[in-house]
């Protein structure tokens, strides 16, 4: 008899693959977006069932708010949300199949080999405060400079959104045309 | 979690990387390319926090790696998207195929 939390782990992650499957494989845009969603969703459950609650948070608001939200907006900004995408030709799904299922055999049993011997440590995740006080802490083992280089990133990633989304007006088209 | 063991864990999140993966071979249109890109990604945040929980759960390095990778997968998702709707603007379509000026 299995004990709840394995069963629950079991059942998480057969549910993410899953759901992962259908949404590479589902053939209109906009349900693989939902299926990928809930992919996610079920991720952040596996950091759950880590005691990661942090990481299951920032999993849900950054993700699952955010990236799905973004690409359900492209889906509909772009044409053919409700269309099929067009059917593959079955020589490239099978070769793809094929080199898939054989990269993962390889990777499994390197795994299997290395026999990963650990039995789960008794000891407590780390909690919330210290992993904040950690993230903007500068001295030896903090996080401050990447913490802020990454502000820096999304900073400069937010005005590069807008240099290439932003519309080209039309002189300056008619002029590269000619 | 005494109960699994950290091999299947890692497990499960190869198998996840490689339906990413396949997503990459099989997809032809921009969008679900990106989001086979965020599953692969996924994998990777799975695999960190594991080894971060199993092998050493009073370090916090594992937890950093994946938050920041998940900062750096949004901003990479907001480019993404900007381009989808400019090369739409530009080609009408957001099929790989259809955008071919920049091959040599």
């Amino acid at each position: 008899m299995m004990p709840a939390s394995a069963i629950a782990f079991y059942v998480l992650s057969a549910f993410l693959l899953i759901t992962a499957l259908l949404s590479v494989t589902g053939r209109q845009i906009f349900r693989s977006a939902i299926w990928l969603l809930f992919s996610l969703l079920s991720v952040a459950a596996i950091y759950f069932w880590l005691d990661l609650n942090l990481l299951a948070a920032v999993q849900i608001v950054v993700y699952v708010g955010g990236i799905v939200v973004l690409i359900i907006f492209s889906v509909f900004l772009t044409k053919g949300s409700g269309q099929e995408l067009p059917a593959l030709r079955k020589q490239r799904r099978f070769l793809s199949f094929c080199a898939i299922v054989g990269s993962f055999a390889f990777t499994s049993w390197c795994l299997y080999r290395y026999g990963f011997q650990i039995t789960a440590p008794n000891a407590e995740a780390v909690d919330v405060k210290t992993l904040g006080k950690k993230m903007l802490s500068v001295e030896a083992g903090g996080y401050a400079l990447p913490f802020e280089m990454a502000s820096i990133l999304l900073l400069a990633a937010m005005v590069a959104c807008i240099a290439i989304a932003m519309k080209i007006p039309a002189s300056k088209t008619n002029q590269k045309n000619n | 979690m005494h109960h699994v063991p950290l091999l299947h864990v890692l497990i499960v999140s190869t198998a996840l990387f490689f339906i990413g993966m396949y997503g990459m071979f099989t997809r032809r249109n921009l969008i679900t390319l990106l989001m086979s890109l965020e599953l692969m990604l996924n994998s990777v945040n799975i695999n960190l926090a594991a080894f971060q929980r199993y092998l050493y759960p009073q370090q916090t390095d594992g937890i950093f790696l994946s938050l920041f990778i998940i900062i750096i997968a949004a901003a990479e998702a907001a480019i993404a998207i900007a381009i989808i709707i400019h090369l739409y603007r530009t080609y009408h379509s957001v099929d790989v195929e259809d955008a071919t000026e920049l091959k040599y």
